[in-house]
């Protein structure tokens, strides 16, 4: 035991308020570089804290409430942890800092010396706003952090400040306010037929209802409403059209944050909410898990599809992503606690797959435009060994060969599919043609990076300089990777322990 | 319209086009522009044009009426969902719960605000309240990525409209404008005043009285033209302000959460209700929340008509 009870309830507020602390002081500070090492200072503080809270929340198996003021729960706010939460911290933490680590020389390189601090502000606020949501216990809290993680992730697609980039911002902000509207309804509808916006008390709310027949209809909807907008904020399958032009026209580090933090923050609120307040027996009973299965496994495949007819890896990558957002919905439409499980391993899996792909990505196809007239990536694994193998390793997590990290979550997916026999045999055949799709168009570019140079190519050789923090943080996210890869059953079963912790 | 019909146009209409400050300045080089700008307009009307016969085609066709089909299906639910939900105000409503009911009993007595709104948003849920003031932060952050001047937002025509508009500010032309602005400008900042000071004593508070400060700066700003805006505005100012009434908000919020959180007894007094100096925190929040939203009204209209505060 490193920490009493009364310290480590502490974490979650004083994470969420050491993000945006950072936020709202490095507006004061105009150097850029200060600007990071603040930013990755608080990153790094939030990830220390985390872990204890995890340590400590693992040895007590125990889900706590923190009050934010001094009012208790149907009147003030409040926040709640358990072992879900405190994993997720600790990923969030991870990834964030090594994503920032290894996509800085680029953020140097693509925005603005006196814009760079404004940049930094909003990946504080996001963190924060991530955190929030992992924390939250009331859900208009949830809603107010949704409304500062859209800005922020409109705000670091755009401070490129290129055309295409504004252009994809546009988009990305119209689907965003779309998916905020639908959670806003759903909320507003939620309040009116409950009176409550905490979740202890709607969730009792809610099972009234839902025993006595009143308001049916519009329960309904409200859960429904509530999951598609969560859907469209996270990209399921019909509503990822923001994404690939996003994702190619952002700087590096935007990309892999937004793809591999930024989506998941908003599943597991859903999680959160679907445990916490409508209860899974019920979004059975209204057949919502049916749904969100069946776009799940469309877009496990139609993403692959996608991703085979495109040929900027960017777009390829952010293609994968909606795939991959399919395989964690499908784990959700399961409606069982095992495949809530395994969705919540594989959004772990992304998260350390998914910015890794994105920062070394963006190392190669700065080489070839520094080396070449045109950026094909062919051979560019030889001019930079880490990014390569960086790249590799992401290949092979995302297509699910074991020792990394998609496997697991991958092999969780599968058995959780045992436990619903109906949708079984769906489940196992889209699984596995999604997994050959993957490898269909992640091994091609590998194949390409780790193409033999010519003679002429080996002479005319341009030897970039070496990015020590991107080839730390690439080391780093490698070792991460086999760490999920190979202790996934750790992580399980902390997970496991977190889903009955919040029934 | 070109050059010839602008000439030509009737007293009316160009008394129209004077109110609606189309046709406020009669430069030259104004002239000029206006037949430039036309000219670009009507190739881009074309490339529009052309543009829409191409994507005519069955594909579009059949995405229009998709659209329309979801638009209006989901336009018939949320109607036919909102006239099942509990009718507005009727007593026996869900909404009608301990929670408000608390709120309504004691909340003179637990937070000091005789404001009901006030006690409920800067102290109940003060949580909620601190991350829309952060929204409101973020946002104008956000604008000032996307429109501050820099090497890459910077044209030849914007800096000749500016120069307009300063020349125009410094001509006898304004003068009612300007008139009117002196005369205004201390009133509805005095009353924004009123309106934050008293947010926990009667309806108001940091949101209603910020927006209002924030459009006396504005009238101001508009009037006066930047340089003189700046004289107390400047960019660094601006910043410095924002994040101080944000900074207090967080550490003084943060204190509060921090003893609730750990059942400590705060020591903060909730005075006497009713009394200016009253309501605990309330009042310093309602402070710093319309510093907060002036800063913001006042930086998202600079940056939009100037690029820069």
């Amino acid at each position: 035991m490193i920490l009493t009870h009364n310290i480590a309830h502490n974490i979650p507020f004083i994470s969420i308020f050491i993000a945006i602390f950072a936020g709202i002081v490095t507006p004061l500070i105009s150097d850029g570089r200060k600007s990071r090492i603040f930013h990755l200072s608080a990153v790094a503080a939030v990830g220390i804290l985390s872990a204890l809270l995890l340590i400590h929340v693992n040895a007590n198996q125990e889900r706590f409430t923190f009050l934010m003021g001094h009012f208790p729960s149907p009147w003030g706010n409040e926040l709640k942890a358990g072992p879900m939460e405190a994993v997720m911290a600790v990923v969030f933490s991870v990834v964030m800092f090594l994503t920032v680590t290894g996509g800085q020389y680029m953020i140097e390189k693509d925005i603005l010396p006196e814009k760079q601090n404004l940049y930094y502000v909003m990946l504080n606020l996001l963190f924060g706003s991530m955190l929030a949501l992992i924390y939250t216990n009331d859900i208009f809290t949830g809603y107010v952090f949704i409304e500062i993680n859209t800005i922020c992730s409109c705000a670091v697609i755009m401070s490129k400040d290129s055309g295409n980039g504004i252009l994809a911002t546009i988009r990305y902000l119209i689907m965003s306010i779309l998916g905020s509207g639908l959670i806003l309804f759903s909320i507003a509808m939620l309040y009116t037929v409950t009176g409550h916006l905490l979740f202890p008390q709607l969730k009792s709310g809610v099972m009234k209802l839902v025993n006595t027949g009143y308001y049916s209809f519009p329960l309904m909807i409200t859960a429904g409403l509530f999951t598609l907008g969560i859907a469209v904020k996270s990209a399921l399958f019909p509503f990822h059209t923001m994404l690939p032009g996003a994702y190619d026209a952002a700087t590096p580090s935007s990309s892999g944050i937004l793809s591999g933090l930024v989506l998941k923050s908003y599943i597991i609120f859903l999680i959160k909410v679907y445990y916490c307040v409508f209860t899974i027996e019920y979004l059975k009973e209204i057949k919502i898990t049916n749904l969100i299965f069946f776009l799940g496994v469309c877009g496990m495949i139609f993403g692959s599809v996608m991703a085979l007819k495109e040929r900027r890896i960017r777009r390829v990558l952010a293609y994968s992503s909606v795939a991959q957002i399919g395989y964690i919905y499908m784990g959700l439409g399961l409606g069982t606690s095992v495949g809530v499980t395994a969705a919540m391993l594989h959004v772990v899996a992304h998260a350390v797959t998914k910015s890794l792909l994105f920062v070394c990505t963006g190392r190669m196809k700065d080489i070839s435009l520094a080396g070449e007239a045109d950026h094909c990536l062919k051979g560019i694994g030889h001019k930079d060994r880490i990014a390569g193998i960086g790249f590799t390793v992401g290949a092979l997590s995302i297509i699910g060969i074991p020792l990394f990290a998609g496997f697991a979550s991958k092999l969780y997916l599968a058995i959780a599919s045992f436990y619903s026999p109906v949708k079984m045999a769906v489940a196992l055949i889209m699984l596995a043609v999604s997994m050959v799709l993957n490898a269909m168009y992640f091994i091609p570019p590998v194949v390409d990076i780790w193409h033999p140079l010519t003679e002429k190519d080996a002479n005319s050789k341009i030897v970039p300089c070496v990015v020590p923090t991107f080839a730390a943080a690439v080391v780093l996210f490698i070792a991460v990777n086999f760490l999920v890869g190979t202790c996934y059953d750790r992580i399980y079963d902390i997970f496991e322990v977190g889903v009955a912790l919040m029934h | 319209m070109d050059n010839n019909s602008h000439d030509n146009m009737g007293k009316w209409e160009k008394f129209f086009r004077w109110v609606n400050g189309e046709d406020s300045i009669d430069s030259v080089w104004e002239k000029e522009l206006r037949s430039r700008v036309i000219g670009r307009r009507k190739q881009r009307r074309k490339s529009m044009e052309e543009n829409i016969t191409k994507i005519n085609s069955y594909g579009r066709k059949f995405y229009i009426l998709l659209s329309v089909f979801v638009t209006v299906a989901y336009i018939g639910i949320l109607l036919y969902t909102a006239s099942l939900l509990p009718e507005h105000g009727a007593p026996l409503n869900p909404a009608n719960n301990e929670v408000s009911k608390r709120y309504i009993e004691s909340g003179v007595e637990e937070t000091g605000a005789i404001n009901i709104v006030s006690a409920m948003i800067l102290d109940y849920r003060a949580f909620d309240t601190f991350g829309e003031t952060v929204v409101l932060f973020t946002s104008v952050t956000c604008v000032a990525i996307l429109l501050k001047r820099d090497k890459n937002n910077i044209c030849a025509r914007e800096d000749r409209e500016a120069a307009l508009d300063e020349a125009a500010l410094n001509s006898d032309k304004s003068a009612i404008l300007k008139f009117v602005a002196r005369l205004v400008f201390p009133i509805i900042t005095l009353y924004g005043i009123y309106v934050i000071l008293n947010g926990h004593l009667s309806p108001g508070g940091g949101f209603s009285g910020g927006t209002i400060i924030g459009a006396g700066l504005i009238l101001y700003s508009s009037a006066y033209g930047e340089h003189r805006a700046r004289q107390f505005m400047s960019g660094k100012r601006f910043t410095g302000i924002t994040a101080a009434a944000l900074l207090v908000y967080f550490v003084s919020k943060g204190y509060s959460f921090f003893t609730g959180g750990n059942h400590i007894e705060s020591v903060i007094p909730t005075g006497t209700p009713g009394k200016l100096l009253s309501g605990g925190l309330i009042l310093p929040l309602n402070i710093c929340v319309g510093v907060v939203v002036a800063c913001t009204m006042y930086g998202f209209y600079s940056y939009f008509t100037k690029g820069d505060i």
